[in-house]
């Protein structure tokens, strides 16, 4: 196994709205940031991967013009998956474990504000049998929330204090867009209030992977990614137990999360209730700090929320203020597919 | 430590047609899953990992659709990433896959992509409001046409070389029983009569949207060693991009096709395209991009693509067949279509081609381009595992 490393990390300022931005627009602080903290130029990576979902766009092939923002000329090896960019880092992952690739440049983006977000991620479900209903996305949440008070998991009590931890931690974060005090509201879908619920958003993040010595030229503290994993559940929530993730729970197995404690945990739970979930699925005790950035109840830029909790949980190890973290990112409705992986510092490792 | 070397064991597909009105689209990537699955000699619990591929959602009307057949591709407890790279969809997949076992990350993967165009209209797909770009207007055929005329321009080929083209390629596909597009009263002449769409691209010389999957199981050597067929291994596989648009931009011959060629032949070893492969199954949805790719891919030199299509060098029998399958002027379920050639040419040198078959086919190359010609995935495969 290659020893590779998230060397750098860059976040836009997420917003409700920002309709005088292209994607390219949206994209370029953030590759030029990871690009200049590295010293490296687009020319120099090794490969190059992005995420995005032509849904939220409103378009086929969206992601076609985002590539402008990194400058592609001369040809780069590049590639995009249709899904948060965390498994667009997965991707770069393998590729710089072939041999092929010593660096790569992952980034993902999301305007959700151009359409009803709730209503897109219905198009996400069933096109049979589920989607033609149009259960949206708080919807699904409320259902799986209820599913996890009636399990004896939570109350409504606990869960407003996740929320509250969650926006509080967000006011040390200069990017979140929802801080500090939000009261838990009223009911939007029962039993999630509008605090249990997150931020709707437009944003873009990007992330530089380097591999062994390359990783150390480029970075004073690595975040070395020990383990990578990602599994997926059936879709039909009639078959999955909504209070549990199993897929999270083995693919934490795969990364190795479970040979050691974490100190760091930067978990993408959309909702409260879905913490609850997580938790519990990654036995995490209270000793483990969890979503110090706010996580995505402070900001949910959807395609990006997942990416951004690796380059979280990467810069509080190049910060030094972790040594072994967790990264998670979700994808579907009620967690049906999550990837977690393993970030250590080097002396975490020595 | 090297890569491992990657072995094709399984290839599945369905028969491609204009609407498959009696399965769903789970039904439908099932199909060419099971179909290369059985030809692996492997169930499902041999699977560690599926890579899905298809060109935009809105083809189907559905947002991320790997979620929805997560259950009808077994893929439940397993990891599945979803890979989107416009046109060229179909040979990135594949090449993610491979990569999963080059690096030792899974041992079996199981690697598919699809389009089922008659959920929805591929025209109204492309033809959405773009909220934040420059639109371009006249789909793939009105934007790639002005990049043909500029080739004829610019290499004097004459008019006729784009019906040869669409009259090899169809008589090809009658070949082939996954072909969509079966004529058996083709004429060269039928070709030449069709309607101009977008001059000078006729009718006749055009992809038509197909209903289809097509998959392909993809192993390590120990894998390769248990397989009940002959496997084809992967000597090289690349992708390169550039931007649809910029100042300088070659759009005749783009630069990133020609590096990601480049890079192909440097992993298999290649020095003479021409010679050292037995068969060519090139992304041609315009009849006219396969002179224009002989010439990209270094089949020929600068303005000699045209020569070889006119010489018949690219007929069945020629002596450097391109897409034997009927390609993609016979068979376009959009997401699936750099999939089927990259499942092509590795049936080529396993000797499954059937009825298509070039006799004695050791070496064969795979392409795929997708978006404005910015988007390119190619591999090429071998009857032989890769020295080394």
């Amino acid at each position: 196994m290659r020893d590779v490393a998230i060397v750098a990390f860059a976040q836009t300022a997420h917003r409700r709205r920002t309709d005088e931005l292209s994607e390219v627009d949206l994209l370029m602080p953030v590759l030029h940031e990871v690009l200049g903290a590295t010293g490296l130029k687009a020319n120099e990576i090794g490969f190059t991967c992005s995420g995005s979902a032509d849904y939220l766009a409103g378009r086929a092939f969206s992601f076609t013009m985002a590539l402008d923002g990194v400058g592609a000329h001369p040809p780069i090896s590049e590639s995009h998956v249709e899904m948060d960019g965390a498994w667009a880092l997965y991707e770069a992952w393998v590729k710089i474990m072939t041999g092929e690739a010593d660096t790569a440049l992952v980034y993902s983006y999301g305007k959700s504000s151009p359409g009803e977000v709730r209503d897109v991620l219905t198009r996400q479900l069933d096109p049979y049998y589920l989607a033609p209903l149009w259960p949206d996305s708080v919807a699904l949440a409320a259902l799986q929330a209820q599913a996890l008070i009636d399990a004896g998991d939570t109350d409504e009590a606990a869960l407003a204090s996740i929320a509250a931890r969650s926006r509080a931690d967000a006011t040390t974060n200069p990017h979140a867009q929802l801080t500090g005090d939000v009261p838990a509201g009223d009911h939007l879908v029962h039993p999630l209030r509008t605090g249990d619920c997150p931020p709707i958003g437009d944003g873009a993040a990007a992330v530089i992977l380097a591999v062994g010595e390359t990783a150390r030229a480029l970075c004073a503290r690595p975040a070395w990614i020990r383990g990578i994993d990602h599994r997926i559940e059936a879709h039909s929530l009639g078959v999955r137990d909504l209070t549990d993730s199993p897929s999270t729970r083995l693919a934490a197995q795969h990364a190795g999360a479970f040979e050691r404690p974490v100190d760091t945990a930067e978990l993408h739970a959309p909702f409260t209730s879905q913490e609850v979930v997580l938790r519990k699925a990654l036995t995490l005790g209270d000793d483990t700090r969890v979503n110090p950035s706010g996580g995505a109840l402070a900001a949910n830029p959807i395609m990006a929320a997942g990416l951004i909790r690796l380059g979280e949980a990467a810069a509080r190890i190049h910060r030094g203020e972790s040594d072994r973290a967790l990264a998670h990112a979700t994808s579907g409705p009620c967690l049906q597919q999550n990837l977690v992986a393993v970030l250590e510092g080097e002396t975490a490792h020595a | 430590m090297p890569k491992e070397p990657v072995a094709v064991v399984g290839i599945g597909q369905t028969k491609h047609v204009a609407a498959r009105h009696d399965v769903s689209i789970a039904g439908l990537v099932r199909e060419a899953a099971v179909r290369a699955l059985a030809d692996a000699g492997l169930t499902w619990s041999d699977i560690d990992a599926v890579v899905i591929g298809k060109a935009p959602d809105f083809f189907e009307g559905v947002m991320m659709p790997e979620l929805y057949l997560a259950d009808a591709l077994g893929a439940v407890g397993k990891p599945m990433l979803r890979v989107h790279t416009a046109g060229s969809v179909g040979g990135s997949t594949a090449l993610v896959a491979a990569n999963l076992v080059a690096a030792r990350v899974h041992r079996t993967v199981l690697t598919l992509a699809f389009e089922k165009q008659s959920e929805s209209n591929a025209m109204w797909g492309l033809s959405l409001p773009v909220p934040f770009q420059q639109p371009l207007l006249a789909g793939a055929g009105g934007f790639f046409a002005p990049h043909v005329r500029a080739y004829m321009r610019r290499t004097g080929a004459p008019d006729t070389v784009g019906s040869l083209v669409a009259y090899k390629d169809r008589r090809n596909a009658l070949k082939n029983p996954y072909a969509h597009i079966h004529d058996p009263d083709i004429t060269l002449e039928k070709v030449q009569a069709s309607p101009m769409l977008w001059d000078p691209i006729r009718y006749s010389e055009t992809c038509p949207s197909s209903d289809g999957a097509c998959a392909m199981i993809l192993t390590d050597r120990e894998g390769a060693r248990r397989a009940p067929h002959p496997p084809a291994w992967v000597h090289g596989g690349a992708m390169r991009s550039e931007p649809t648009l910029f100042a300088g931009k070659d759009f005749v011959s783009p630069q990133a096709g020609k590096d990601c060629a480049a890079d192909v032949y440097r992993q298999a070893r290649i020095t003479d395209p021409r010679r050292e492969i037995d068969a060519v199954e090139m992304y041609v949805p315009f009849s006219w991009y396969e002179p224009m790719w002989l010439e990209n891919l270094g089949f020929a030199g600068e303005g000699e693509g045209w020569k070889l299509t006119e010489a018949g060098v690219t007929e069945l029998d020629g002596d450097l067949p391109v897409n034997p399958s009927g390609g993609v002027l016979s068979t376009n379920p959009i997401g699936a279509s750099g999939m089927i050639r990259f499942a092509e040419a590795a049936l080529q040198v396993r000797g499954r081609a059937g009825e298509h078959q070039i006799e004695g086919a050791t070496r064969a190359v795979g392409h795929a381009y997708g978006g404005g010609a910015q988007f390119f995935a190619m591999w090429l495969v071998g009857s032989q595992p890769p020295p080394g």
